[in-house]
């Protein structure tokens, strides 16, 4: 009997299932991920999950990030840069509207650029826009952008989340309803549970192919694993238990996409704080890293090495991972050099993520093998932020930086690492003022040398992107260049 | 007339006492998170953030204050309903703590409902045949309720009913506008999840409280002036157990609204519970102190509203202290 009944409703919901999936799988996609957005506006917070919701589906800026972390047109169809390099031109695509209806201009970029600059801003990378002198409206389809002095990243600048352009009419309730000019539009929000996005009809560009997408927020690894493996999501970015992985690799119902993102993962070091103000001292941390133990240890096998700081999918990258080669005895001896034969103490402060937790545990198993004693306290992101951000009161640390292009932080003595290296900051100055490619290009690898050869941090490994999806799903971007999840040209395969 | 005076002085002892309590308690609060280390502003901007753009934005939350003009200020805004505007979230406190609480609250009484449902029944059942296979098994299956632990279950059930059978989603909060059965299918495993143990302990108590009830020596009267046994349990032995069942089941709902969080991490379910886990790592502090005194104002109401039940029950306690 009990049988009987229970076979019935089994096919009962496979049966609903069959036409649920028939009615809607074609234009709707739900996708998990861990970390929910604490408010809704991309300009005024740091947190990665507000651009991985809405940066490029919900808002746009004058240039955007493709899947290959290239900058190209956005908002603005094209811009003509002076010859000294201090005017930039945009011109702005037509007939671009608001989701409230209301017409894009030139005077909303005005708007959000100076917005973004201005005195009591509380935008959260302030830093990208220090360049910008004056923002004139031209005319509604035309701005200029004047610089104080010539900075070649101001286009890579212009595509970051924090750059989008709003407009002064939504700018009050932004936090809560995003309107925006992206080929979806906000469409609610269950704090706690799930943001929805709906197809906007009037996009000025190429639709977006899917009606609907729902964002669904699952912090726990289990619940997340377990979430996918009952279909509850149809994707799932930045999956945070990669041991689950090759279970989703073996299910035909599903795929996985692993890339790469701007994650470079350091183990940090107090440049400042003796004895890791001697370079011996931190040449010797160095050896002493076995990485790919760690990427098998702590991430399972996804992360590819790195020998310096920077992404190793960019162009412009040097494979310097031969400078930092394991060798613990030869770390032992560095240590001798420096004056400390029997080793040393000192602090491990680890934040939650578990790159950081189980990595951390691996690290100092291996420094210990050279007699570094890291002792490991495990912090939540608030203290981490407070101790070892702020107050500079640790010796190392293990962290993912995961802002795009970042190098320029070592060009920054007062950084938390407190690397403090003129060579460095005339590096980037000089960076700063090349607009030629080739040139940019030359001053990147040669920073990227200099930073390595200084030893300032223990360089680990590269954060690996990891996408869990349905298998016909198609159009995800695999890699990660920006915190992003952009559904613009994502569909389902028939 | 004797009778209602000491009933009225026993309301407002009462009352005086739950008052101390909620003074305290806010007080204990506001000191416990003011102590934390962290700066929230520090957190909402990350990393890259500036000195004077973190300023700016201390200056908007309100945070430049001193810790006593911020204390005032929260304690004077609650009495007036106003519990602030969170940090993180920008959103008045009230309005999420009510959205929270749709979610929490009917889970905490689905799985209370759970509980007694299946408690009664079996404590009874096990009470009134002592020492039978049937009483063994019922300790049996109770001592394993509280052994295992509650989302270790949640987990086995979310492999089997969510990802083998897919009767019910693995997690998540369909919300109530897409109807009261919706919103209860997306419920119901959780709500088994947290009652199993409750129900055990709550068998357990049904039992030994019957047990020793039904060795007094009103019962064996009852017994010779001719009552049956099944009379003799519903009229005179049932009533008499109520008052430990009345208090384990007030300690359990205030258990269940308060300590929902790893269900509901488990279940990924918008209530208060996972509020006060993203608000304290992102270092919130006025969401977790409004979280965290509402919860023990709903304890103290609980323990309050339990004490006038006893009242109920038992005439006797009436006219006590």
């Amino acid at each position: 009997m009990f049988s009987k009944w229970m076979s019935r409703a089994t096919l009962g919901a496979l049966t609903l299932a069959a036409t649920m999936g028939m009615a809607t799988a074609k234009s709707t996609i739900t996708v998990g991920m861990q970390l929910e957005p604490p408010h809704l506006d991309p300009t005024s917070a740091a947190a990665g999950a507000i651009d991985q919701v809405l940066y490029a589906n919900v808002f746009e800026g004058l240039t955007r990030f493709g899947p290959d972390g290239s900058v190209n047109p956005g908002l603005a169809a094209s811009w003509e840069i002076s010859e000294d390099g201090l005017t930039y031109t945009f011109t702005l695509h037509e007939g671009v509207t608001f989701h409230d209806g209301s017409t894009m201009d030139a005077e909303d970029v005005k708007f959000s650029l100076d917005r973004a600059r201005a005195e009591d801003s509380v935008n959260a990378q302030k830093a990208l826009f220090e360049g910008i002198a004056d923002v004139t409206v031209v005319d509604p389809l035309t701005v200029k952008v004047t610089l104080a002095k010539p900075d070649g990243s101001l286009l890579f600048n212009l595509a970051w989340g924090d750059a989008v352009i709003v407009a002064p009419e939504s700018i009050d309730g932004i936090k809560e309803k995003p309107i925006g000019t992206g080929a979806f539009r906000f469409d609610g929000w269950l704090q706690g549970d799930r943001i929805e996005l709906a197809k906007n009809a009037e996009y000025w560009g190429e639709p977006a192919v899917l009606e609907h997408v729902t964002f669904k927020f699952i912090s726990d690894p289990t619940a997340a694993f377990a979430a996918v493996m009952a279909e509850d999501v149809d994707v799932f970015t930045a999956f945070p238990a990669p041991e689950n992985l090759p279970q989703f690799e073996a299910d035909p119902r599903f795929q996985v996409l692993v890339g790469s993102t701007e994650g470079e993962t350091i183990l940090s070091t107090n440049n400042k704080m003796p004895p890791f103000d001697n370079i011996k001292v931190r040449e010797a941390l160095a050896h002493a890293i076995d990485r790919q133990a760690i990427i098998d240890g702590a991430m399972f096998g996804y992360g590819t090495p790195i020998g310096t700081h920077f992404a190793p999918h960019n162009p412009d990258y040097v494979d310097l991972t031969g400078m930092s080669s394991y060798d613990p005895e030869l770390s032992k001896k560095l240590l001798a050099e420096a004056g400390f034969p029997e080793g040393f103490k000192t602090t491990l402060q680890l934040p939650p993520p578990s790159y950081a937790r189980r990595g951390g545990e691996i690290v100092a198993a291996q420094l210990a093998a050279v007699g570094i004693e890291a002792e490991i306290t495990n912090v939540e992101w608030g203290l981490w932020l407070e101790l070892v951000f702020s107050n500079k009161d640790f010796g190392l640390t293990i962290v993912s930086h995961t802002e795009p292009m970042d190098i320029g932080i070592y060009a920054r003595p007062d950084y938390y690492f407190q690397y403090d290296s003129a060579e460095a900051q005339a590096l980037m100055e000089k960076l700063a003022e090349t607009t030629d490619p080739a040139a940019r290009s030359v001053i990147l690898k040669d920073m990227q040398t200099l930073i390595a050869k200084d030893y300032v941090n223990g360089y680990l490994f590269q954060l690996a992107a990891l996408t869990v999806a349905k298998a016909n799903v198609q159009g995800l971007w695999a890699n990660a260049p920006t915190q992003a999840t952009d559904m613009t040209a994502v569909s389902w395969a028939d | 007339m004797v009778e209602r005076g000491r009933m009225g002085r026993f309301l407002i002892r009462r009352i005086f006492g739950v008052v101390v309590a909620l003074v305290v308690a806010s007080g204990v609060i506001f000191l416990c998170l003011e102590i934390v280390p962290g700066d929230p502003a520090a957190y909402m901007l990350g990393v890259n953030a500036r000195p004077d753009t973190l300023a700016a934005l201390r200056a908007e939350l309100g945070l430049d204050g001193t810790a006593l003009q911020r204390y005032l200020s929260w304690v004077s805004g609650m009495l007036r309903g106003d519990f602030g505007v969170s940090y993180t979230y920008r959103t008045p406190v009230s309005g999420m703590i009510y959205d929270r609480m749709w979610v929490s609250l009917p889970l905490a009484l689905y799985a209370l409902g759970l509980s007694v449902i299946i408690a009664f029944p079996a404590g009874i059942f096990a009470a009134s045949r002592r020492g039978s296979a049937g009483d063994l098994g019922v300790m049996g299956v109770t001592q394993l309720g509280v052994a295992v632990p509650n989302f270790w279950f949640a987990m086995l059930m979310v492999v089997l009913f969510a990802i083998k059978l897919r009767w019910f989603p693995a997690g998540g909060f369909a919300g109530w506008d897409k109807g009261f059965w919706a919103g209860m299918k997306s419920l119901t495993l959780p709500a088994v999840a947290l009652a199993l143990p409750q129900a055990s302990i709550l068998t357990r108590v049904m039992r030994s409280a019957l047990l020793d009830v039904l060795g007094e020596d009103f019962i064996r009267t009852a017994r010779a002036k001719g009552g049956s046994r099944g009379r003799v349990l519903w009229a005179h032995g049932l009533r008499n157990a109520l008052i430990p069942v009345l208090t384990i089941i007030g300690l359990q709902f205030s258990f269940l609204l308060a300590g929902g969080i790893i269900i509901e991490n488990v279940f990924y379910l918008p209530g208060l519970g996972r509020l006060v886990f993203q608000a304290i790592s992102s270092r919130d502090l006025i969401v977790v102190e409004s979280v965290v005194m509402l919860l023990v104002f709903a304890v103290i109401a609980v323990n309050f509203a339990v004490d006038l039940a006893y009242g109920l029950v038992d005439p006797r306690l009436r006219g006590r202290r």
